[in-house]
């Protein structure tokens, strides 16, 4: 009975309840038959949200207004520079991902400086730095669509026992994030850094190391998740990150981390990713229009913050 | 010479606002006329009462993402229902401001985070705009497209709207006994409440007014555009946070500025018009009018430590 209740009471149990409805919702629909590949579409497509939640899950831990929104022109940058290093050769591969990753270093040191030397609230930093990077990703772009390598889209389009190797290495990072948030040094001053921090500046935390890491990891992420998606979809866009903008703050929020910060999840965001794409496929299932269908999105998204919510430390 | 911290805070946006203009003005003296300030700031009017709405939310602590789909939708309503039926185009907008204050009440009672209910929000909204307009199209309600296009004598429309707007949003949310009572609510919620007021109703009259504007935006909009399409104001949600900031207000503590926001909306205005007059390639636009925001932010943090000096001194 304590073990019913000590489960209930994790945030995160709220994300997978609502998934799991809508899954046998839209199977029962279909009447079964739909059940493996509704899963596996499921998990691919959770997983580039899910890269990019746990980016931006670490950065809102730390506390009121802090938010990335260059993620969207992040991804997009990341995934258009290393497709166009790799130049579809195999061999490139490791290297367009080093690319990627130092698109992701970058943007995230550039955050920061902006942050920190400009006192520019990182709400607005961000959005600043997101639009010179999506001019920078437009310039280099220049209409072009130059395809992954093949070996590179085959892994991001294929599955490994059943799973979907995105989700496979989703997971990787998930696995990581939880042991650095939850076992490491790292995550509890970012923790404390989110609850107060004053105090963690009294207590001799390195404030600003802390959220100088943070914005880089974030932006690395979104840069990864960049790279990923541009090989999974066969090429990069200019408008392959937009709607990963109110994604990911959506699955963080809706997995149970606090808004005011100082207080993370990352079993929640599994859940919400789940969760945001098996809504959208259930009312595509049902045959709703995209105006029905926008709707009922987000009526649900606020049907579960209703039903999750009413929890302190909100803002 | 002394000045208030309020009046600083203005100083501020006024002075990046006017080298702006300095600096467009040196490049095309024709656009000092009055054809050429009008066509310079027509499109700040719906910016700037988006971004009051914007401000409303945020003196409350708050922050509504919801914003440009919101915009978008009485938009839509108004090259819509406005214009055909005007009592039901009236119903629905009033509607939609009671939603708004309906919101207002939600967040609090059930102590919800804004950012993730306007986000819900933003993608209602979306859907009903697609639902009226599901390709662009609808038109302007004569009497809105008489007033966006009027021509007063020696000063233009868009100026005349925009001294309006800050001068009665400055009485509104500065002067009234309301407008402090909500700002107290972001300031210190508990010691409002301890004097007696109804928090609830103090948010959802900061939400019911911040829906108003929005509509007004939505309507000013069309009144320019003369038609109207579901995407059409998406990217106010972003500007009228950009303004709300670059007038100097502030995320969280009430501090807010209704006339700094207007010039803030003016300012973002004329970085676009600015951009173009520089011949920069569309390439680079959206990038330098990061830019820009990035430039004034720093001049406000450099003008904010000479003071600071000043005042140790």
């Amino acid at each position: 009975m304590s073990a019913v209740r000590n489960l209930g009471s994790r945030p995160w149990i709220w994300s997978f309840a609502a998934a799991a409805i809508v899954w046998v919702a839209t199977v029962w629909f279909t009447g079964g038959s739909s059940a493996f590949g509704l899963s596996q579409a499921t998990l691919t497509f959770a997983a580039f949200s899910i890269i990019v939640g746990v980016g931006q899950m670490f950065v809102i831990t730390l506390g009121p207004g802090n938010i990335d929104l260059s993620v969207p022109a992040t991804m997009t940058l990341s995934g258009t520079l290393a497709l166009k290093v790799m130049d579809v050769q195999d061999g490139m591969i490791l290297v367009g991902l080093l690319v990627a990753v130092l698109v992701g270093v970058a943007i995230g040191i550039g955050n920061y400086a902006l942050i920190k030397l400009l006192r520019i609230p990182p709400i607005i930093a961000t959005l600043s730095m997101s639009f010179i990077v999506q001019s920078f990703a437009i310039w280099t772009n220049r209409g072009l669509r130059i395809k992954p390598p093949e070996m590179l889209s085959s892994f991001a389009t294929s599955y490994s026992f059943g799973i979907p190797n995105v989700a496979l290495i989703a997971l990787l990072i998930s696995t990581v994030a939880w042991v650095l948030l939850e076992k490491s040094i790292y995550g509890r001053w970012i923790s404390a850094i989110g609850q107060s921090s004053f105090a963690a500046r009294m207590a001799g935390i390195p404030v600003d190391g802390t959220r100088f890491v943070t914005y880089v990891l974030c932006a690395v992420l979104a840069a990864l998740c960049g790279y990923l998606l541009a090989s999974f979809s066969g090429g990069a866009a200019l408008n392959m990150g937009a709607e990963y903008l109110l994604m990911s703050i959506a699955v963080v929020v809706i997995g149970g981390t606090a808004v005011a910060g100082g207080n993370s999840n990352v079993p929640g965001i599994w859940g919400a990713s789940l969760f945001m794409f098996l809504v959208v496929s259930m009312l595509n299932t049902y045959g709703f229009g995209a105006g029905v269908r926008l709707i009922l999105t987000g009526l649900i998204i606020i049907a579960v913050i209703l039903a999750a919510g009413g929890r302190k430390a909100v803002r | 010479m002394k000045l208030s911290s309020g009046a600083i805070r203005l100083v501020i946006p006024a002075a990046s606002l006017a080298v702006l203009l300095a600096a467009v003005f040196y490049m095309q003296p024709r656009a000092m006329s009055y054809t050429g300030l009008n066509l310079l700031f027509n499109l700040a009017v719906p910016i700037a009462l988006a971004t009051i709405a914007q401000m409303l939310i945020m003196s409350v602590n708050d922050l509504d993402l919801s914003m440009g789909t919101f915009v978008s939708f009485t938009a839509c309503v108004t090259a819509t229902f406005l214009q055909s039926s005007p009592a039901i185009g009236i119903l629905i907008l009033a509607g939609a401001i009671a939603a708004y204050a309906a919101l207002g009440v939600i967040i609090h009672v059930r102590q919800l985070p804004s950012i993730v209910v306007t986000l819900g929000m933003s993608f209602v909204w979306g859907g009903l705009a697609v639902l009226l307009l599901p390709s662009p199209g609808g038109a302007a309600p004569g009497w809105v497209r008489w007033i966006m296009t009027a021509k007063p004598p020696l000063v233009p429309v868009a100026i005349v709207a925009s001294v309006i707007i800050a001068a009665s949003t400055h009485l509104l949310v500065m002067r009234s006994s309301l407008g402090v009572l909500i700002r107290g609510v972001g300031g210190n919620q508990r010691s409002v409440e301890r004097a007696g007021w109804s928090i609830v109703w103090l948010r959802a009259a900061a939400y019911a007014m911040a829906g108003f504007f929005a509509v007004l935006a939505g309507i000013a909009l069309v009144g320019l555009t003369t038609s109207a399409d579901a995407n059409i104001a998406l990217r106010y949600t972003l500007l009228s946070i950009a303004g709300v900031i670059l007038g100097g207000g502030e995320f969280v503590g009430g501090r807010v500025s209704p006339i700094g926001a207007v010039i803030g909306a003016l300012t973002l205005t004329l970085a676009g018009s600015f951009l173009s007059f520089m011949r920069i390639s569309p390439d680079w636009q959206i990038g330098a009018q990061g830019a820009i925001l990035i430039v004034v932010l720093a001049l406000r943090l450099f003008l904010n430590r000479l003071e600071k000096r000043e005042k140790n001194r």
